[in-house]
């Protein structure tokens, strides 16, 4: 069972997963504790519009991806204050340009495919790359804006009061997310990228005690989730996508069962 | 060699008349001087926690200067309560830059806790005490004493009670024995 996914040619595509795994899981959590998770699925359509957009006028998949997305992020930055509703009309924003886009480009069925199912096992090397630089840029500046969103969550006149901008680090953490999306759009699919990013933190945000733990559980449920797709997708020779959700489903009913047994164990 | 003491207050509000859309408190005046402790106190309705907002810059000011020139930390009437929040009370107080060594007793058990599983004046308690221990130069506690049992009233008074010299307070209450009992001067909200 395990061969074909320790076979060399899966290599890469298992280390590209990993990698936006741990960082959509991660970016999830900041988008819950900011109630902005629906965000993260009207950035990913955005993702999927900006990709067909773009090659439409000859960029590249990723790139066309990260700047659809990016544009939707630095359009969320313009009014402080916009809520589920804008982030909904996003969503259908992007779904209508994706669709007309596909209906009227050549290879346009092929593309939305490829959303759908994703295409984590014929992805490049430049998806490597590209999520490699990201985790390092996310990772160097995870110190800078975690406790700079944490704050202003919880605190959130401190920086006004204070004459402090708060504007540069939640658009870094904006485009931050509409990146990662964007790459996990074109190489995971797009909504496996979305549940990427709500199941994991979701599960999490029950079950943590504390911050710090939440990230960790939110990473380790998206891990486990994400590598028991890889194998069953590859073993029972399926689409990846609607894999690695209903793996992310069937866990998240998993430590739903458990919590409830932990807590009648605990009360009776 | 003498202490030096600063003159210039920490907080200036000159004539201020502040509101939403339309104004709601009548002309304030006054200033914040290091080491003191300030009560602003009035009937509901009058305007005090406005008076708090526009000085945080949250709500309009339609005339009247305010001048300051200190790190100021706040705590609002209403924490804000998330439904979920995955964060224990001593990550809250870190990320506020207090140390959580020497706590009182009543503090130190909501430490390993959930901000979620608290009560309302648990973690009223605790946004006060992030505010106290901060080492901002101004503390502003808007009803402090709201949702507080006897006990952690004390705690927050002897809290006030224990400022650095380099530091002031400015408290919004109803609650008149508190204010008066607390603070070096109070300040009354009428309107004319």
């Amino acid at each position: 069972m395990f061969d074909s996914w320790l076979d060399p040619l899966f290599h890469l595509p298992l280390l590209t997963g990993l990698i936006l795994t741990i960082l959509l899981s991660l970016l999830g959590v900041y988008l819950r504790l900011r109630e902005e998770w629906l965000a993260a699925l009207g950035l990913a359509q955005l993702a999927s519009a900006g990709a067909l957009g773009g090659a439409a006028m000859g960029l590249p998949v990723l790139a066309g991806s990260a700047l659809g997305a990016s544009i939707g992020a630095a359009a969320k930055n313009i009014r402080v204050g916009w809520g589920n509703e804008t982030y909904a009309l996003m969503l259908l924003f992007g779904w209508s340009v994706t669709l007309l886009l596909a209906a009227n480009a050549p290879h346009g069925e092929a593309q939305i495919q490829a959303f759908i199912d994703g295409q984590l096992y014929f992805i490049g090397e430049s998806h490597l790359w590209t999520a490699l630089v990201v985790s390092a840029v996310t990772g160097l500046s995870l110190p800078y804006w975690s406790p700079r969103l944490l704050r202003i969550r919880f605190f959130p006149d401190y920086f006004r009061a204070n004459n402090l901008p708060a504007w540069h680090f939640q658009l870094m953490f904006d485009i931050l997310c509409a990146i990662v999306l964007g790459v996990a759009s074109v190489s995971m699919g797009l909504m496996a990228a979305f549940a990427l990013v709500f199941i994991p933190a979701w599960l999490a945000f029950t079950w943590a005690r504390g911050w710090w733990w939440t990230v960790f559980w939110a990473v380790f449920f998206g891990l486990v989730a994400y590598l028991s797709a890889f194998i069953c997708a590859l073993h029972l020779d399926q689409p990846f996508a609607p894999m690695l959700v209903a793996c992310l489903l069937v866990l998240a009913g998993v430590v739903w069962a458990v919590q409830r047994i932990v807590i009648a164990l605990t009360f009776s | 060699m003498g202490m030096i003491v600063s003159l210039q207050p920490l907080l200036q509000v000159e004539n201020l008349i502040t509101g939403y859309q339309t104004p709601i408190t009548p002309p304030v005046s006054f200033n914040l001087y290091v080491g003191s402790i300030l009560g602003l106190c009035g009937a509901n309705g009058v305007g005090k926690s406005t008076v708090i907002r526009a000085i945080m810059g949250t709500a309009r000011i339609f005339s009247g200067v305010i001048r300051k020139n200190a790190h100021i930390v706040h705590q609002a009437q209403h924490p804000v309560q998330l439904k979920q929040m995955p964060i224990r009370g001593d990550e809250l107080l870190r990320l506020c830059g207090v140390k959580t060594d020497n706590l009182p007793q009543r503090l130190q058990i909501l430490l390993p806790q959930r901000l979620d599983k608290l009560s309302g004046g648990q973690l009223q308690l605790l946004q006060i005490w992030a505010c106290l221990g901060s080492g901002a130069d101004i503390i502003i506690l808007d009803e402090p004493t709201n949702n507080l049992d006897p006990e952690s009233i004390t705690i927050v008074h002897e809290g006030l009670q224990q400022l650095q010299p380099h530091q002031a307070a400015l408290l919004v209450s109803h609650e008149a024995t508190f204010i008066q009992q607390t603070c070096t001067r109070v300040q009354e909200i009428t309107h004319v």
